[in-house]
């Protein structure tokens, strides 16, 4: 009740609140984080559009670490599990976030996938989020590293169309570089308009089928991985939530 | 579409918020998107309107505020136009977006005795 006037309308009142409105998924991805910190695991959200050739780069990656680093993948797959059972195949230890009709992964779809993940002793971690250059780019999964796959068939302008997406990447892989002696793409072009997206414009060219650039992307990894800790047990921080 | 999670987001934080308030009646909400947030004013508000029945922002009105996109060096502060390369032009440092990607819920109008 409006005790100005006493008029019967209600008073309204603002409520100042600021907080970003994925606060949730932050903080679950900021745990996430922890759990792939505390474990030296290099946790790296892989992105870019269906077809890029996102799940094509991580079986060259299997090829070219040859076990020197023990890799492990979950996928995001609105349907089915394709994309996990050829990186199992191709010896990445994989498993698939099914998500139905969502359109991207979150930070409580990737924390659900980690606690039923049949390793722990991941050297790199591979986040394969769902093909779509939108909606993933906005949802935090506590990951070290945004790698955006962007294939030479796309065309040089897509970080320009898609600017949310390359100005959250960390690095970007040309990939499928081997068709560029078949196709009108220049180079040139799309490192121009990446450095007009994405502050500290980094891209590698790659090609999954002849394995060109996978060797750089490989030691571009390894420079990234932390520090094992002396106890690396699994779960080695303390939890206080729930597991369901 | 992630247009609709963030609205479920949205309106958990107020439903939270309203509780915390007694249960009070939400009138409007403010709410800042930054225009390269990746989020779609249009869908954003379609989502709203879907999702608002039977819950405690069934009567609320959803105001928009977008925010325009800056970036900035991050030593010297010199502003960057729009479509630039995105390095500051004197000391060639990576440039940093100062505004631009915000998702806010920035204040709730509630009518209440007990705020």
């Amino acid at each position: 009740m409006c005790e100005t006037c006493g008029c019967g309308d209600p008073e309204i009142v603002p409520i100042e609140v600021q907080e970003r409105i994925l606060s949730d998924n932050d903080a679950q991805a900021a745990h996430n984080r922890q759990h792939f910190e505390g474990l030296g695991v290099l946790a790296i959200n892989l992105m870019g559009s269906p077809g890029a050739g996102k799940t094509a780069v991580l079986e060259a990656t299997a090829r070219e670490a040859g076990g020197r680093l023990e890799l492990g993948a979950v996928s995001g797959d609105l349907a089915t599990d394709r994309d996990a059972d050829r990186l199992n195949a191709s010896g990445i230890v994989s498993a698939t976030i099914t998500t139905g009709s969502a359109c991207h992964l979150d930070a409580r779809l990737v924390h659900h996938a980690l606690h039923h993940f049949p390793s722990q002793s991941c050297d790199v971690f591979f986040i394969e989020n769902v093909g779509n250059l939108v909606c993933p780019a906005i949802y935090d999964l506590g990951q070290a590293e945004n790698v955006v796959a962007l294939s030479v068939t796309e065309g040089e302008d897509k970080p320009l169309k898609y600017p949310v997406m390359f100005q959250k990447a960390d690095l970007v892989l040309l990939t499928k570089v081997d068709l560029v002696p078949h196709l009108d793409f220049d180079v040139a072009a799309v490192e121009d308009a990446l450095a007009r997206v994405m502050p500290n414009a980094a891209m590698l060219k790659v090609s999954a089928k002849t394995g060109e650039g996978i060797p750089e992307w490989l030691s571009w990894l390894e420079r990234r991985r932390p520090a094992k800790q002396a106890d690396d047990r699994p779960h080695a921080h303390h939890h206080h939530h729930d597991h369901g | 579409m992630h247009e609709y999670s963030i609205v479920a987001s949205l309106i958990d934080r107020v439903e939270r918020e309203a509780s915390a308030h007694e249960g009070a009646r939400v009138h409007k909400l403010h709410v800042s998107i930054g225009k390269l947030a990746g989020v779609e004013l249009d869908l954003l508000a379609v989502a709203f309107e879907t999702f608002r029945d039977r819950t405690v922002c069934k009567d609320a009105e959803l105001t928009i505020r977008t925010v325009e996109p800056l970036w900035a060096c991050p030593s010297c502060e010199r502003r960057l136009a729009r479509g630039a390369i995105l390095r500051c032009e004197s000391c060639g440092r990576p440039a940093t977006m100062t505004q631009g990607d915000e998702i806010i819920l920035e204040r709730i109008e509630m009518e209440a005795p007990h705020v």
